[in-house]
């Protein structure tokens, strides 16, 4: 039994979707890898598979600056809203219609814990 | 003797649609939905295998679906679920190839019974018969739209190579998809999966029908 747990965690460690292991908003997690990655990068830099191509790069949640200029009502609306509702690119879609707003508010509270910034 | 022979071409195709049906279970069910699923939920988006084909009948063209069955090309430059198939590249995320396994591919007469039993589903739900309008689209504005002005290109590609790669590329969409499912699924694509990682962009009447009408001008891999 040991070894299984033994096994099981490392095979969650090597896991890309263990990345950012330790939560304390788990389900927000579960869907910015759902949703946010596929251009906001699995390490949350930015850098997603979409991203290459597009003209305007996804913003950097790690970036701690960055985001800590950003208010939580602000990154609330431009999740749920899109981003020509903050002035930015319509790049960043309207989320709005497939996340709940509490859905919402937790993965601002998510998106602070990545940056580690608070506001 | 007329009855006979009707009776002889009705059994036979009988036969022919349960060897269809017969092989969509041996060959697909494995990794596709080929009924609905009593509830959707990420868990299921990270565990299925394949897109869902219970409603295929509404979705596929025919002769798209015997070609690609017979020499399947991938659809999806980051598989299904993309997440799954993501690797550190050289600058940000890329695709882990090795874990993409090719689709399976049938010999004509299966390619056919299946293609004819995957067109016999369907469910009530969500594709809009009639909806679009057809009318023709400049292709220039057309691009545009997909591109700059409503943000499609971020996650499809409308050529190869030029897009983003999370969602199924789209410049075989006109000889693949029926244009009333583009269509439907543009208007509201949580209505096929609640779930999905396309979101519903709230377009209006004229943006579905110039987006729709764009994707099913192009001619497959031509450059927009």
């Amino acid at each position: 039994m040991k070894r299984l747990i033994a096994h099981s965690a490392l095979a969650l460690c090597l896991s890309p979707l263990a990345v950012h292991a330790g939560s304390a908003h788990p389900q927000a997690e579960r869907n910015y890898d759902t949703y946010c990655v596929q251009c906001h990068g699995v390490h949350r830099n930015g850098k997603g598979i979409n991203a290459a191509h597009m003209s305007v790069q996804p913003r950097d949640h790690t970036d701690s600056k960055a985001m800590s200029d950003v208010p939580d009502d602000e990154m609330f609306k431009a999740i749920k809203e899109g981003g020509l509702a903050v002035n930015k690119s319509i790049l960043m879609p309207v989320w709005g219609k497939v996340l709940s707003d509490a859905e919402i508010h937790e993965l601002v509270a998510y998106l602070r814990e990545t940056c580690k910034c608070g506001k | 003797m007329r009855h006979f022979l009707s009776a002889l071409l009705l059994l036979s195709a009988t036969a022919f649609a349960a060897d269809g049906s017969q092989l969509l279970q041996q060959q697909c069910a494995q990794c596709h939905a080929l009924s609905a699923p009593p509830q959707t939920s990420i868990d299921r988006l990270w565990s299925r295998k394949g897109p869902d084909l219970y409603y295929a009948g509404d979705k596929f063209q025919r002769n798209w679906l015997v070609a690609w069955l017979q020499a399947p090309v991938r659809i999806r430059p980051g598989g299904e679920f993309y997440r799954h198939h993501l690797k550190d590249g050289a600058d940000g995320d890329a695709i882990d190839e090795t874990t993409l396994t090719p689709h399976v591919k049938l010999d004509k007469d299966s390619a056919v019974a299946v293609a004819d039993a995957l067109l016999a589903l369907h469910t009530p739900a969500p594709v809009e018969s009639g909806a679009y309008k057809g009318a023709a689209v400049s292709a220039t504005m057309g691009a545009m739209f997909f591109g700059k002005l409503r943000g499609c290109a971020a996650c499809h590609q409308d050529a190869p190579g030029k897009g983003g790669m999370s969602g199924p590329e789209l410049y075989t969409a006109s000889s693949r998809l029926n244009a009333d499912y583009v269509y439907s699924y543009i208007k509201h694509p949580q209505a096929f999966d609640a779930h999905v990682w396309m979101p519903d962009a709230g377009l209006g009447e004229s943006d579905l029908q110039r987006l729709t009408g764009y994707l099913m001008q192009l001619k497959s891999g031509a450059k927009p």
